[in-house]
């Protein structure tokens, strides 16, 4: 007998027991997911069927039968409108001080939202400067987009070195703000900078035009209205609660009718408001009453030991409002305010009623065209994919401006 | 509730009626003498909550450098007493007279009263947007008009002092709620406060950490602030509290040293309440 035969077999390693293959990996998920009853397995397949017809269906008009002509002929009416040629450099001009705003604040701020917004406006100038030159708009008008990206992108690294105090970000803001729209509008009949009529406003710029002034004005004054409905003076509270429940009782198209044709009725003879100027009265007018009760919404959420114990520190009512209960209401309703702008982005549609021709009117123009006769599906499709894009974007920028803040979270 | 209470060295005795150690009280401070100012004047203050007499002609002077421990059943009016103090809650009648200012709907003396008193809540109530660090410096800055250095300095001297300076740059919900509380007081410590109240401060705590916020507030007993405190916490008012005030119903039936009254409660709704709460 050899001497390891009377030592105790040595412990086998225990075989470690893998999972059967139904439970893990591609097969597991598929099992688990799609085909874990005999109903789901036969769901799966029909849905999978439709789905494949649906794709190869739309892949096909895309590739093949679609006559993407309707988009590329008339590139220049969906980007500008009816912007004079010889003036188009002045909206790039506009586009790329914007850029550069963007830029310097994405840099100088850890906001993962403001970075990924910068980085769109990036995306979204090389994606147009993609269109113009497959529309054959000339390489000039793509160069000055890819220009206005690359302008996004120094500043942001310039701006990630030498970090830039809010104060000059929101100084450079204003100055873009302003010189962008002197740019667009012009100083006048002989100046260097001719005037650009607003009716010859039009397509994408139009657009966004309209609902970023819309969105920079109706949340300041629908913040006001918030705070002023549950002020302790009756007059500032019945003025707001007014103002809030009339406007929330009519429907947006008649408020642009209104400031359409309403407000020159009521104006002194000769003195007359601009369309565009009116039209973004209009949205702002309309969208400050649904910030205003979205807020408000927020500030009731703000529980009463946070006004105690600002009052008991010593701060004074009105610094209880803008320090203490203002930041924690306004952070509670960016989903529902982030939500508002872009039904609101997307309610500038309605302008075309009133005879603006932004993204979607010049689409309506377009169809109009002779040549083009029966191409509603491909420029719809348009339309919807332009602002598919910026609505996700908008969305997706306030998901991740929840989940930073979310830090000091109760 | 029992634990705390129990490990205390001064409440270990056999749980008698009184249930109370009597032995002399670990003075490391002198009381207020006589001839301290009165900081605190309350006349005849009554209140009511709609139809309800929450308030019901308080008499009492509070002396500069004196630590009042308020004891007293639920809806006795105790903590809305203290409210007043600093007027979270409104009198209707009589008057209060804070370090020689009368409280009146004047905005301004309520202003000044209450830069002068420093509240610490039962929930904490701390800013939960702003960090430990930007919760303390707010009030020095908007209010005393403090250059924001100095302010910071001075908050990180407060969060040595209440024994959690690496947490300055934590949010509130990041810290337990015995750091959220040490970093209340130290809030309402950065004002520089003459008055310091105190509202159940210990109340929302788990057991183990209501130590560690007592032991804060008998270090500031012992530094002469003037403290009023609401709380059920026996064994503080025993080794701080220079006198006991009792309230039942809206009213302040009995007041007077820590020792006298565990030791000869007067009045049979204090028989009742010390019974009942020392005893379990």
């Amino acid at each position: 007998m050899s001497a390891s035969a009377q030592l105790p077999a040595p412990p086998q390693p225990v075989e470690e027991v893998q999972p059967p293959s139904t439970e893990v990996g591609v097969l597991g998920w598929l099992h688990h997911n799609l085909f874990n009853s005999k109903l789901n397995g036969l769901l799966t397949i029909v849905l999978g069927v439709v789905v494949l017809v649906v794709i190869i269906g739309l892949a096909q008009w895309m590739l093949f039968d679609a006559r993407w002509g309707v988009i590329t002929d008339n590139m220049r009416l969906f980007l500008v409108g009816r912007f004079p040629q010889e003036e188009i450099w002045r909206v790039w001009l506009a586009l790329t001080l914007v850029s550069l705003a963007s830029g310097l604040t994405a840099g100088s701020s850890s906001s993962g939202a403001v970075r990924m917004l910068a980085t769109m406006l990036m995306a979204g100038q090389l994606m147009l400067a993609a269109l113009i030159l497959v529309s054959g708009l000339g390489l000039v008008a793509a160069l000055a987009l890819v220009a206005g990206a690359v302008v996004v992108l120094l500043a942001m690294l310039i701006a990630g070195r030498f970090r830039i105090r809010r104060l000059w970000t929101s100084l450079i803001w204003l100055a873009a703000a302003i010189s962008g729209v002197l740019l667009l509008a012009g100083l006048g009949e002989t100046s260097i900078l001719p005037t650009v009529s607003t009716t010859v406003w039009g397509g994408l710029l139009l657009t966004m035009v309209l609902s970023v002034a819309g969105i920079l004005l109706s949340f300041p004054l629908g913040v006001l209205l918030a705070v002023g409905r549950r002020s302790r003076l009756p007059v500032v509270r019945i003025v707001s609660t007014t103002y809030i429940e009339l406007i929330r009782a009519v429907p947006l198209i008649s408020i642009l009718f209104m400031a359409q044709f309403l407000f020159p009725l009521v104006l002194p003879e000769g003195l007359r408001i601009d369309n565009v100027i009116r039209a973004i009265g209009g949205i702002t007018l309309f969208s400050a009453a649904y910030v205003a009760e979205n807020v408000r919404g927020g500030l009731q959420a703000i529980p009463a030991g946070q006004h105690e114990a600002a009052f008991a520190i010593g701060l004074r009512t009105w610094q209880t409002t803008v320090f203490i209960v203002l930041p924690q209401a306004l952070r509670i309703t960016i989903p529902a305010n982030v939500g508002l702008f872009i039904s609101l982005l997307k309610d500038t549609t309605l302008a075309y009623i009133i005879g603006l021709l932004e993204i979607l009117g010049i689409g309506r123009a377009v169809l109009a065209q002779p040549e083009w006769l029966g191409t509603q599906f491909e420029v719809y499709f348009f339309v919807a994919a332009v602002f598919f894009v910026l609505s996700y974007t908008l969305s997706q920028a306030s998901y991740r401006l929840e989940k930073e803040l979310g830090i000091g979270e109760r | 509730m029992s634990d705390p209470l129990m490990s205390d060295p001064l409440t270990t005795n056999e749980p008698t009626v009184q249930g109370i150690s009597t032995k002399p009280r670990d003075v490391t401070r002198t009381p207020p003498g006589p001839d301290a100012e009165d900081i605190i004047i309350c006349r005849e203050v009554h209140k009511w909550f709609g139809e309800l007499h929450v308030l019901n002609g308080i008499n009492i002077t509070v002396k500069s450098g004196e630590v009042l421990v308020i004891a007293g059943p639920s809806g006795s009016g105790k903590s809305t007493w203290i409210r007043t103090i600093n007027r979270l809650e409104e009198h209707q009648r009589g008057d209060i007279i804070i370090d020689g200012i009368e409280l009146t709907n004047d905005i301004r003396n309520i202003a000044a009263i209450r830069s002068e008193i420093g509240m610490v809540f039962q929930q904490f109530n701390l800013f939960p947007h702003l960090s430990v660090l930007q919760n303390i410096t707010l009030g020095p800055i908007r209010v005393r008009k403090i250059r924001r250095e100095l302010a910071e300095e001075r908050a990180m001297q407060l969060l040595n002092r209440v024994g959690i300076p690496e947490q300055a740059l934590k949010y509130p919900a990041q810290l337990s709620g015995g750091q959220q509380q040490r970093v209340a007081i130290a809030r309402a410590l950065a004002m520089d406060p003459k008055i310091m109240l105190f509202d159940e401060p210990t109340s929302a705590l788990d057991p183990e950490m209501i130590s560690e916020v007592l032991d804060v507030m008998r270090e500031l007993a012992e530094s002469g602030m003037t403290m009023l405190v609401v709380t059920h916490e026996m064994g503080f008012a025993k080794a701080a509290a220079d006198r006991m005030v009792f309230f039942d119903a809206g009213n302040i039936v009995e007041q007077g040293p820590p020792e006298q009254i565990f030791e000869h409660p007067q009045h049979d709704r204090t028989k009742l309440f010390l019974s009942q709460i020392l005893t379990h």
